[in-house]
């Protein structure tokens, strides 16, 4: 099987394994050829051909991303034949594009102006297409802002919806001059089924997809001196944000988010992993009444395996593709819409404030979360619970307008009230860290002692692998819950949409007994979210999730239920999981969405 | 050597045979090597637009491992000029069914298809009745095998063999990456004969005559015959069989209108060749000035001096700007750039210099573009430009 191919790249030999493109063999020979449409989260499509080569013996130029390393080739990756081509094929880009790069929101994090920087492409001399080609933007969108004059025609959105996400809300559609991404029937990104989770913005080579910004929201928001202006912040934005401000992937820069948002003017800094924890609460509790109803009361209605509901991407797929599931699903809010809904109740009387004055703002890895604050049930508070949503990136937008020079921030702590929080909350960032901390919580509250993994660590749960399941058997509970013991609960995690959409298919048919699963809309968890820095790849999520369970490790409590604010809160407020006050505000219905 | 000799005619392709039961069942009791032996020696070329060896590509799939593997014939047949092989089905449809099978006996496939081109609709119904009758055949005889048609949408690109089948697993017809090769990996990524219709019916030629009949036609490096689909300046439009090598002299002293200026070899994504050249150009694959291959199919369009030469390339970009399957940049973009361009220079908003430029860019895109489409823009469009370059300014 490990067969080895020998061959040449501009002089220089080189082994490789067979099937190695010649793209992967340079590289490891330190040459870069340039590439735009290839992605290493995608099937290759070798369609912008700016990565051509020249093999020896060969006419034609072959796409190094697309054509794999024979015995005895000889490659040339920088010939004149090759520049010459190469650099047409970038003219022939910019003349289709529009390139009114420092108007752009993609402005110096964009593939196709590096590239025309590093050819120097000074001077266009073909004709400039755009203004025949009657291109539109559609942000409609409460997420995703769709300009079709930016768009290369890579496909890689295309690519990730239906790749990694299974939705398919984007595809190509005409042929020739005429070839455009766009949507079913050209209409807005908005009215299709589209889960808003921002992959196709994640991957968007240019400033074709971006997400629906509202910076300047933000900024009027805090200038204005009638506003008490509330930020939480998401767990896995902590483990991005510093790609954003020259840190290398898997900084973990929590002390200095915390400082540069104080700096921003932001009347009080607070922590969505409060509200992680919350969930895992109410959530958990969720979980064992239902399996209660299920085992003790003989309850047939109750739905199991009960889906977690923290992944707004994920809600909006379910309630497209499978409706019929949406009883499976739990009742609770998600982090961002608890917090949301308690600012402008609980914090807003214990800080004596007029829940009017409040502006609420949450910074997320995330653009399906812009959406989810839109809904029109996401008002329990008698107000819109969450009023901005801006994702990681555009916070470091903000940062950097504001000219802090993030490096040098002093680390600052959050402020109270809610923005204590413990490891549980902080893993909610990781793809498998609901599940984790639902069950470091769950398992306690039915034995009374801790989960039975080495420092609380749940590693079956844990990892990259698009699908996890662990089984973890009930011994010994304490006595309310007897009925559990020697059960089984069967748990599993699936992350990225088409992993989702297999689990539910297996659900369908009968062939999976799960009690409890764990639901991510995006690769990797939130930390590979939509909303996260650009350029993204499976070496920097792998990077992100070492630096969550790194913080959860740091953390002196690790357990929601432990959360000394979690236990005040309900003490003078909520009083109990799953009470009336906690149904009222952290608890939402869902709508049956149309397939097309 | 490559000669060239004179227009000769031929009858074999639609000679009405009427004993192919028995050359199906004869080519059954055969051992496949020889069978791959006499199509290589009798060096068939693909009649589709690649001229690919028919005998190997054969060889490659009967080689290739897999649990499935399929043949397929290409009846797309979307070359601008281009009509034989709705003949073809039309007369013979029996010897393109019987080389199927022989194929598919060959490589090992139960299942082949035949693309119909969407604009063919009206020979399905005429088509099925004689794979019914095939079928019944095959079964009288035991042989497993199956021929459906999977009608095409009318987008030239899907003619692509690669696009094909995409276009045939239910997608978008975009050509894929090769390597891997339709041989190794084909429709549904089975390992898969595609062969051009008229491929099929020469193949049924040499099951019937032998490879050294076959072989004993034409000239070195193109041996047998071709159909050859005329029409333009011409008083005879038609389809011919004819030998390969003959020179377009002969060709034009035979369907000329006495005013022939130019003719385009190969259709849109052939050759332009002028008047000046006719003497010195071969019809063939290895043909002087007609290039390497004999683009698809044989499309031979004649213009007199009432021609402008402009409007003829100007309308192959057209063509091809609407036909390119849009997913690569040099194609894409190129043709947009290539028919805009030479419209700027006759308007005068271009340098008459601006030619070279274009001419640069069409290298580029038979350099770099993913599939043949976009590969042979430059093959009309340098040669028009190159031969007729006053008419392009003027
Ligand atoms: C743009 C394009 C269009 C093509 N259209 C056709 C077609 O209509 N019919 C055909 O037989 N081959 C067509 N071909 C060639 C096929 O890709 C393929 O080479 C051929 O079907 C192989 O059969 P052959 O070896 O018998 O020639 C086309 C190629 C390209 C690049
Ligand atoms: S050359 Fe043209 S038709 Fe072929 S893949 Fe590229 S864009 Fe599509």
């Amino acid at each position: 099987m490990s067969k080895k191919v020998n061959l040449i790249i501009n002089g220089l030999p080189v082994e490789v394994q067979h099937g190695t493109t010649i793209l992967d063999a340079a590289k490891e020979l330190g040459i870069t050829i340039p590439t735009l449409c290839f992605h290493k989260d995608l099937c290759v499509a070798g369609n912008c051909r700016v990565c051509v080569v020249e093999v020896a013996g060969q006419r034609r130029l072959s796409a190094a991303c697309a054509t794999p390393c024979d015995e005895g080739m000889e490659i040339l990756t920088n010939s004149l034949k090759v520049r010459s081509s190469r650099k047409h094929i970038i003219e022939l880009l910019l003349s289709e594009h529009n390139a009114d790069c420092t108007k752009c929101y993609r402005n110096g994090n964009c593939e196709l102006q590096e590239i025309s920087s590093e050819y120097k492409i000074m001077t266009q001399d073909f004709i400039e297409l755009v203004p025949f080609k009657h291109y539109s933007i559609d942000a409609y969108s409460p997420s995703i802002m769709k300009d079709d004059s930016k768009c290369i025609r890579c496909q890689r959105c295309v690519r990730t919806c239906s790749e990694l996400q299974g939705v398919n809300a984007l595809t190509v559609a005409h042929k020739g001059d005429k070839m455009k991404i766009t949507t079913f029937f050209e209409k807005s990104m908005r009215d299709v089924v589209c889960t808003n989770c921002g992959q196709c913005v994640n991957h968007c080579p240019t400033g074709a997809l971006v997400e629906k910004n509202y910076i300047e929201d933000v900024w009027d928001a805090i200038a204005n001196p009638k506003k008490h202006v509330v930020v939480q912040t998401a767990p896995a934005v902590r483990v991005g944000l510093g790609e954003e401000l020259g840190f290398p992937p898997g900084s973990r820069v929590t002390g200095k988010l915390v400082a540069a948002l104080k700096r921003l003017g932001f009347d009080s800094v607070l922590d969505t992993d409060f509200s992680a924890d919350l969930t895992i609460v109410e959530e958990g509790t969720e979980l064992l009444t239902r399996l209660k109803k299920a085992l003790v009361d003989k309850d047939d209605t109750v739905k199991l395996p009960m889906a977690t509901s923290c992944s707004p991407g994920w809600i909006k797929y379910i309630e497209h593709m499978y409706p019929e599931y949406l009883g499976h699903l739990s009742t609770c809010k998600s982090p961002q819409q608890m917090f949301g809904a308690l600012v402008k109740t609980y914090y807003a009387k214990a800080r004596n404030l007029d829940p009017a004055d409040i502006v609420s703002v949450s910074i997320m890895p995330c653009t399906a979360k812009k959406f989810e604050a839109w809904r029109p049930e996401m008002h329990d508070s008698g107000y819109r619970d969450v009023d901005y949503v801006l994702t990681t990136r555009e916070l470091a937008i903000l940062i950097k307008q504001a000219g802090l020079d993030f490096d040098k921030l002093e680390e600052a702590r959050y402020d109270r009230l809610m923005g204590d929080s413990t490891g549980a909350g902080v893993i909610f960032g990781a793809t498998g860290g609901v599940m984790e901390a639902a069950l470091r919580t769950a398992y306690e509250i039915v034995t009374g002692r801790e989960v039975p993994f080495k420092n609380l660590d749940i590693m079956p749960v844990r990892g990259m692998e698009g699908i996890r399941e662990a089984v973890i058997k009930i011994e010994n509970p304490v006595k309310e819950w007897a009925f559990l013991d020697g059960v089984e609960l069967k748990c599993a995690v699936a992350h990225g949409l088409v992993n989702a959409k297999k689990v539910m298919d297996a659900v369908k048919s009968g062939k999976a007994d799960y009690h409890f699963i764990e639901f991510m809309a995006c690769p990797g968890g939130c930390l590979g979210g939509g909303g996260q820095p650009i350029p993204t790849n499976p070496e920097i999520r792998q990077k992100r999730m070492n630096a969550i369970y790194a913080e959860d490790k740091s953390m002196k409590v690790r357990k929601s239920h432990e959360n000394p604010e979690i236990i005040k809160l309900y003490k003078d407020f909520l009083k109990e999981p799953l009470g009336e006050k906690s149904h009222q505000l952290l608890h939402t219905k869902y709508t049956k969405r149309d397939r097309f | 050597m490559e000669s060239i000799h004179q227009l000769k005619r031929a009858d074999f392709i639609f000679r009405n045979e009427n004993d192919w039961e028995k050359i199906l069942g004869n080519a059954l009791k055969r051992k496949n090597q020889d069978i791959i032996k006499e199509l290589i020696s009798s060096e068939l070329k693909g009649r589709g637009g690649a001229g690919f060896p028919t005998g190997l590509k054969w060889k490659f799939a009967s080689e290739a491992e897999a649990d499935e593997k399929f043949i397929i014939c290409n009846a797309d047949e979307g070359e601008p000029g281009t009509f034989k092989d709705r003949e073809i089905l039309t007369k013979v449809p029996y010897k393109v069914l019987t080389a199927m099978a022989v194929c598919a006996n060959i490589i090992g496939a139960k299942k082949g298809f035949i693309y119909l081109r969407g604009e063919y609709k009206f020979l399905k119904e005429e088509l099925n009745k004689a794979i019914d009758e095939f079928h019944y055949y095959c079964n009288e005889i035991n042989f497993d095998f199956t021929i459906k048609i999977f009608m095409g949408s009318g987008a030239y690109v899907c003619g692509e063999e690669t696009a094909l089948f995409e276009s045939m697993e239910g997608k978008r017809g975009e050509p894929r990456n090769k390597p891997p090769f339709p041989t190794i990996k084909g429709y549904m990524g089975k390992p898969t004969v595609i062969n051009n219709v008229e491929t099929l019916a020469h193949v049924f030629t040499i099951l019937k005559y032998g490879a050294k009949k076959f072989y004993d036609l034409g000239v070195q490096y193109s041996r047998g015959t071709k159909l050859f689909s005329v029409s333009g300046d011409t008083p005879k439009p038609g389809i011919y069989e004819l030998e390969l090598g003959m020179s377009l002299q002969d060709f034009v002293y035979e369907f000329g209108d006495g005013d022939t200026k130019a003719v385009q070899v190969g259709g849109a994504s052939g050759f332009l060749v002028p008047r000046k050249n006719f003497k010195d150009a071969a019809i063939g694959f290895k043909g002087k000035l007609t290039g390497i291959s004999l683009p698809t199919g044989g499309s031979m369009m004649l213009f007199n001096s009432s021609r402008s030469m402009f409007n003829v390339l100007d309308n192959y970009l057209k063509f091809f700007r609407e036909e390119s399957c849009g997913q690569c940049t040099p194609c894409r973009v190129g043709c947009q750039q290539l028919q805009m361009g030479i419209k700027a220079v006759k308007r005068g908003e271009k340098p008459s210099s601006y030619l070279t430029k274009l001419l640069r860019l069409a290298e580029t895109m038979q350099l770099a573009a993913k599939c043949g489409l976009g590969q042979s823009v430059a093959n009309s469009f340098s040669s028009i430009v190159d031969n007729f370059h006053e008419e392009m300014i003027y």
